[in-house]
């Protein structure tokens, strides 16, 4: 798997927020061998410097991080967030969100097409936060994307592939494109089946971060993950409507 | 001079947006500014006139999804 030039060979990128602590935080990269985080910008204050010690702590992780414009709900707002965490984490990788809606968290595709096309003009390599609409998604990728990640569902919200449909018909409308389902998944159930759609990648963070033991969670995501991609490697079998022996009927004994 | 910093306001005798960091703490912090809403990359703070009644952000890494 290819991100703007980076091979990867883990298809688990992994959020950061929402952990217990930073220690159930590196136990569940670790046990999920993610390769790619997401991180975030938000005030520095007060005494703590609480980003500082969080820099230290994923600086000493070895990871790849994917900054994101988490909470901008306007494109000055995410392009300024954007140019913002390329200075801080020196990385052109940027997870673009524009949100539109806030109780769905949807994002503001027109916002978002805009934000992209200002900010690839300047060299970031974007990682959309789209819906599964194509035209959408063609837009994105005229201005520049070269990835696109469709929700599964509204982050934080555990549902899974909320329109298996539409995620089928961008898989197959956008061959070649690296495709990652980012949000609303809520077991390893779902990311299998995200990855035996042929998505290239799942992004996951509150699914482990706010299971019982987040470590195990993050480990059976990786392995659901592996296990999904494995099956659409091997082409699974369509479904049909009425069943199918599996037992060869030629050769059956006359007992009746 | 009085600037507003991360929401709180703050009387500072500095004219450019490095001495207001330097005076605040954030001298060897690894952040990223914006003044006004508007992104300053590290390399200009030495040369940005800070003005009564500007809003500063510093901003730092943090946990994300």
């Amino acid at each position: 798997m290819d991100f703007y030039g980076v091979a990867l060979s883990s298809r688990l990128l992994l959020g950061t927020a929402r952990y217990p602590s930073p220690k159930i935080l590196e136990a569940s990269i670790r046990a999920s061998r993610v390769e790619v985080v997401t991180v975030s910008l938000r005030r520095e204050g007060g005494e703590q410097r609480a980003g500082q010690a969080f820099w230290s702590f994923i600086s000493a992780m070895g990871v790849r991080v994917l900054p994101n414009t988490a909470g901008c709900h306007s494109v000055k707002e995410a392009v300024t967030t954007a140019h913002m965490a390329r200075e801080l984490f020196g990385t052109n990788w940027i997870k673009l969100e524009v949100i539109g809606e806030a109780d769905t968290l949807q994002p503001d595709v027109f916002g978002l097409v805009e934000a992209a096309r200002i900010l690839a003009a300047d060299g970031f390599e974007i990682f959309p936060y789209t819906t599964e609409d194509l035209v959408v998604a063609e837009r994105l990728i005229d201005v520049g994307c070269r990835v696109l990640m469709p929700w599964g569902a509204p982050i934080g919200s555990a549902r899974g592939l909320n329109n298996l449909f539409g995620l089928k018909a961008m898989r197959a409308h956008f061959p070649d494109v690296p495709l990652v389902i980012d949000a609303g998944l809520g077991v390893p159930s779902h990311a299998a089946a995200a990855m035996e759609l042929g998505y290239d990648a799942v992004l996951l963070n509150t699914a482990v971060a706010e299971a019982g033991d987040p470590v195990r969670m993050a480990e059976a995501f990786a392995l659901a993950i592996e296990a999904g991609r494995m099956a659409y490697a091997a082409s699974p079998m369509e479904p049909r409507d009425m069943a199918a022996p599996s037992t060869p009927v030629v050769g059956k004994a006359q007992l009746a | 001079m009085r600037i507003l910093l991360n929401g709180t306001e703050h009387n500072l005798n500095a004219s450019q947006l490095v001495e207001a960091l330097e005076a605040l703490g954030y001298k060897d912090a690894v952040v990223a500014t914006a003044l006004n809403g508007r992104f300053v990359p590290k390399a200009l703070r030495p040369s940005t006139p800070l003005a009564d009644g500007d809003h500063v952000e510093v901003l730092a890494a943090m946990q994300g999804g």
